[in-house]
């Protein structure tokens, strides 16, 4: 694993992240969340989980990333007007973030480098989805189809 | 030639995009300087493909090789990679000298146009893409590249969106292309599948290479036919050539370099960059999948000839002049003859440029009119366009000797006279070179002689800007030929990579007399026929060919383009709107009556279910919630209802546990 | 050197505070859901990470693990963003302070 990809992805993911949690304008808060998410899925490549860093990025800036995009065109009319910004969450997150930060440095099992792995191939994962995990993903494809009709109920324009 | 460029000729196909890119930046006013880095970037990029092409003359028979991981899955790597070798390199001198001609007329022909910038990073998209092609070392990168000439295609067809035609024929285009596009990608999944690589070349282990070809067998006759349906789709080949002459509606500098010159090329040079796919397992030179390019490529050049003769748009005439040249390069694969039908190519990309840069010069001239029936004496008013177009026509009817188009075509009936299988597409290709010359001829003689008639009355030759690029290409059609010469055929050598030496003795022989008489005698033909063209002659009124005086119903047939487009349009397009109407049907009334069905049973099953729940379950429950109120009313009070709040605790929960933990620990 | 697990531990906890932070302190409500988004991603960059460091079984649990929460993640951002567009037609907002009908 390289340092210098670690290092580059990881101050592009957060900074990335950090302007998706503080920029006033929403579409651009909202293209920097796609950005970060690259940087999660270069993540992903990185570790070697090529399937998960393609799914993400498919999902998240394929489908969710423009999902915002749009919900963010559709409520338009309301995104111009400045808005507050709440300082106690800012005071909970780095709370959070200390205390996360202090546990995981004193984990010492936790200092530890990668081993050596045989690269994970698709047919793995397929063949782990159609035989051991194949209740959860049929649970998962009628949670989506439910969240589909839902999502689609709750915008439905109400006829007068 | 320094050896560092070499690794680095991925560059040639990078400049042009780079400037596309820029250009499309830059604001819509920048006129100048939108047109001047167009510019620039096709002039690096032509020094560069000379460079590139200086460097394959060293070594003959040279291949350099790029290859590189594109990305590693699992355990899967795909890899992409470039290649140089002379049939690339003499492609990619061709496309960037012609370009660069092209390039400069735009800025003549553009000059009106509100959307000057936005042109000029289409044009040096498109040369990027087209170079790309040309360079590409695995047939995933020419398909992506493939795809992007698509793209660029169908921008600049459509480029003049305010018209609904133009719209339209981009779109058909792009839908046509689809279809082929659609047979190249399933051949080349299924070649992955076979032989698991899609590098042409790989030190031995290419797809094009002897190991990668062994474990092909007999699909190799499907996967080139596969590929065979990319290459008719882009080349205009019949029955997908519907969309070419519709793609005339985008400027004429798009439709010379696009349509005429480079892209149509590219299914041609598909074919022969996998040639050895469509040869594998040949006997005596004739397999399966050669045989049907054979025949599609005869069927096209033919067809498109028939009916370029009844065509009244000047561009038209020459869209289907392209369709056939394309089709006669296709034989020339078909029957063995790959440097024929390559130095066919590159010969056409000149001299079709030049007719197409010469047509968009008239219509220039004449203010927008695209009619052949209503110009004429052009001569007279435009004597620099009358000089080279005469030139580019000359090159395309294939006079001998002096034009480039002669040569090539002499070439390519000679292979085609020594087909094994058959002889009957040397006379049918004879035949589409005496209707090439006829059609020819009744053009120009419509376009440039005679009297002046209601467009060309205030015709006006072009400024220098445009004129410059019409003598270049000329020069370039006649001294071309230098090279193509059976006394002196270099490259032809060049492209196979053989020796070549000056015999003048080889020049003379029975083909060239042949295509003497052939060409002579058609023009004569052509003169005759259309010496009264656009004057009343007896009954004939001004505004009816000859032809179409002398043969309504056959010419009615040849003006409707066959009705092939009306064929499609009652079957294909036809029954696929039936399918729609079938599944909107079944959809409508069957899964709909289903869904209710089983909507029904759930309501009554609801009904049921409430009827139980209020007599039996109701009472204890109304007990239960008294008490739950009363809990309610107390708890509520924490309920901000803002769910920030909410949130926030939830934060300050895992806070606590953390603490916790870390107490405990 | 290459980097530990305990380096891939902090920037995950750094991009879940980032969306804590992002999902308690804006007040819109595209801002939350963005927020909660990247809680989610980093809690799937644990179970990557965690995965790769950790003895290997067949099959990877880990990837399993974040392949179904990345579906479930699409699930919750659809039905999210459905009320988003729901509550602006109701309120014609979509300021979070304004929502407080739920107040006991």
């Amino acid at each position: 694993m390289n340092t210098a990809a670690f290092i580059v992805i990881a101050i592009v993911t957060l900074s990335a992240a950090m302007a998706a949690a503080t920029l006033r304008k929403l579409m651009h808060a909202a293209l920097s969340f796609a950005l970060a998410i690259v940087g999660l899925a270069a993540f992903f490549f990185l570790v070697g989980a090529e399937f998960v860093g393609l799914a993400l990025v498919f999902i998240y800036i394929g489908a969710v990333a423009v999902l915002i995009v749009f919900t963010i065109l559709l409520t338009r009319r309301d995104v111009q007007k400045d808005r507050g910004f709440n300082w106690s969450g800012v005071l909970i997150a780095a709370a959070v973030l200390a205390s996360l930060t202090w546990s995981i440095l004193k984990t010492q099992s936790t200092a530890i480098v990668a081993p050596h792995i045989r690269a994970l191939t698709v047919k793995q994962i397929g063949q782990a989805l159609m035989t051991t995990y194949v209740w959860p993903m049929q649970c998962v494809g009628l949670l989506l189809t439910a969240a589909l009709i839902g999502a689609l109920l709750l915008v439905i324009e109400e006829k007068p | 030639m320094n050896s560092g460029f070499v690794n680095h000729f991925w560059f040639i196909p990078a400049v042009p995009f780079a400037a596309s890119l820029v250009i499309l930046s830059l604001p819509n006013n920048r006129r100048k300087v939108a047109a001047a880095l167009a510019v620039v970037g096709q002039v690096l990029a032509l020094a560069m493909s000379i460079m590139a092409f200086a460097t394959t003359l060293q070594t003959p028979d040279s291949r350099v090789v790029l290859n590189f991981t594109w990305f590693t899955f699992g355990e899967q790597t795909l890899r992409l990679g470039f290649l140089l070798d002379p049939l690339a390199a003499a492609m990619l001198v061709m496309i960037t000298l012609v370009g660069l001609c092209i390039f400069v007329f735009s800025v003549g022909y553009m000059a009106e146009d509100k959307n000057f910038p936005r042109f000029f990073a289409y044009l040096s998209f498109f040369a990027g893409a087209m170079l790309g092609l040309v360079i590409a070392n695995s047939l995933l990168l020419l398909f992506m590249f493939w795809e992007l000439v698509g793209l660029a295609s169908y921008l600049l067809i459509g480029f003049w969106i305010e018209r609904p035609a133009a719209a339209e024929a981009a779109k058909k285009a792009f839908i046509t292309t689809r279809i082929g596009d659609m047979g190249f990608f399933l051949g080349m999944l299924w070649l992955y599948n076979r032989s698991g690589t899609l590098l042409f070349y790989d030190r031995g282990n290419g797809c094009l290479e002897a190991a990668g070809l062994a474990t092909l067998g007999a699909s190799a006759t499907f996967i080139a036919l596969l590929i065979f349906c990319g290459a008719a789709g882009k080349s205009g080949q019949f029955p997908l050539h519907v969309w070419l002459p519709d793609a005339m509606e985008g400027p004429t500098p798009v439709s010379a370099l696009i349509h005429a010159a480079t892209m149509v090329a590219a299914g041609v040079f598909l074919v022969a960059r996998v040639y050895p796919l469509f040869a594998l397992g040949a006997i005596n030179g004739v397999t399966p999948s050669l045989t049907v390019v054979v025949w599609i490529g005869v069927t096209t050049a033919l067809m498109a000839a028939l009916i370029a003769i009844a065509q009244a748009d000047i561009k038209r005439i020459l869209a289907y002049s392209t369709v056939s040249q394309l089709g006669l390069m296709m034989v020339s694969l078909g029957v063995g003859g790959v440097a024929a039908g390559i130095m066919h190519l590159l010969a056409h990309g000149f001299f079709k440029a030049l007719l197409f840069l010469g047509a968009g010069s008239v219509i220039h001239g004449c203010n927008g009119e695209q009619d052949i029936r209503k110009m004429g004496g052009l001569r007279r008013f435009m004597p620099m366009t009358f000089a080279t177009y005469a030139v580019g026509m000359m090159a395309l009817s294939g006079v001998p000797l002096f034009f480039s188009g002669g040569w090539t075509k002499e070439e390519i009936l000679h292979v085609t006279a020594h087909w094994p299988q058959s002889h009957a597409p040397y006379y049918l290709v004879l035949a589409g070179v005496v209707l090439t010359a006829l059609y020819m001829t009744r053009q120009i003689i419509y376009v440039f002689f005679g009297e002046a008639r209601s467009a060309s009355a205030h015709a006006h030759e072009s400024p220098r800007v445009m004129t410059m690029p019409l003598i270049v290409l000329a020069l370039c059609a006649i001294f071309f030929s230098v090279v193509l010469t059976p006394a002196w055929p270099w490259l032809d050598a060049y492209l196979t990579g053989e020796g070549v030496r000056f015999d003048l003795a080889r020049l003379i022989q029975p083909m060239l007399f042949l295509s003497l008489v052939l060409v002579g005698s058609s023009v004569a033909l052509g003169v005759w026929i259309y010496r009264k063209a656009g004057v009343p002659n007896g009954k004939r009124p001004a505004n009816v060919d000859p032809l179409e005086y002398a043969q309504p119903v056959l010419f009615r047939f040849l003006a409707n383009k066959m009705w092939i487009d009306e064929l499609y349009q009652q079957t294909i397009i036809g029954v696929s709107w039936m399918c729609a109407r079938l599944s909107d049907w079944m959809d409508r009334f069957f899964w709909d009556g289903l869904v209710r069905g089983f909507g029904a049973c759930g309501q009554i099953f609801g009904i049921f279910t409430a009827r139980v729940d209020e007599r039996g379950i109701n009472a204890g429950v109304d007990e239960t919630a008294a008490g739950a109120r009363g809990l309610g009313r107390l708890l509520s009070a924490a309920h901000s209802g803002q769910i920030q709040t909410y949130l926030g605790a939830i934060a300050v929960g895992m806070l606590a546990l953390l603490l916790l933990y870390a107490w405990l620990a | 050197m290459t980097p530990t697990l305990q380096v891939f531990l902090i920037v995950s906890a750094a991009l879940f505070s980032i969306g804590l932070l992002a999902a308690l302190s804006r007040r819109h409500a595209i801002f939350i859901l963005i927020g909660i988004e990247m809680m989610l991603a980093a809690a799937n960059l644990n179970f990557i990470v965690f995965w790769r460091f950790g003895p290997q079984h067949q099959p990877p649990v880990g990837v399993m693990i974040a392949l179904f929460s990345i579906a479930i993640a699409a699930a919750e951002a659809a039905v999210g963003l459905a009320i988003v567009i729901a509550v602006y037609r109701h309120y014609r907002s979509t300021n979070v302070d304004e929502f407080n009908q739920l107040r006991g």
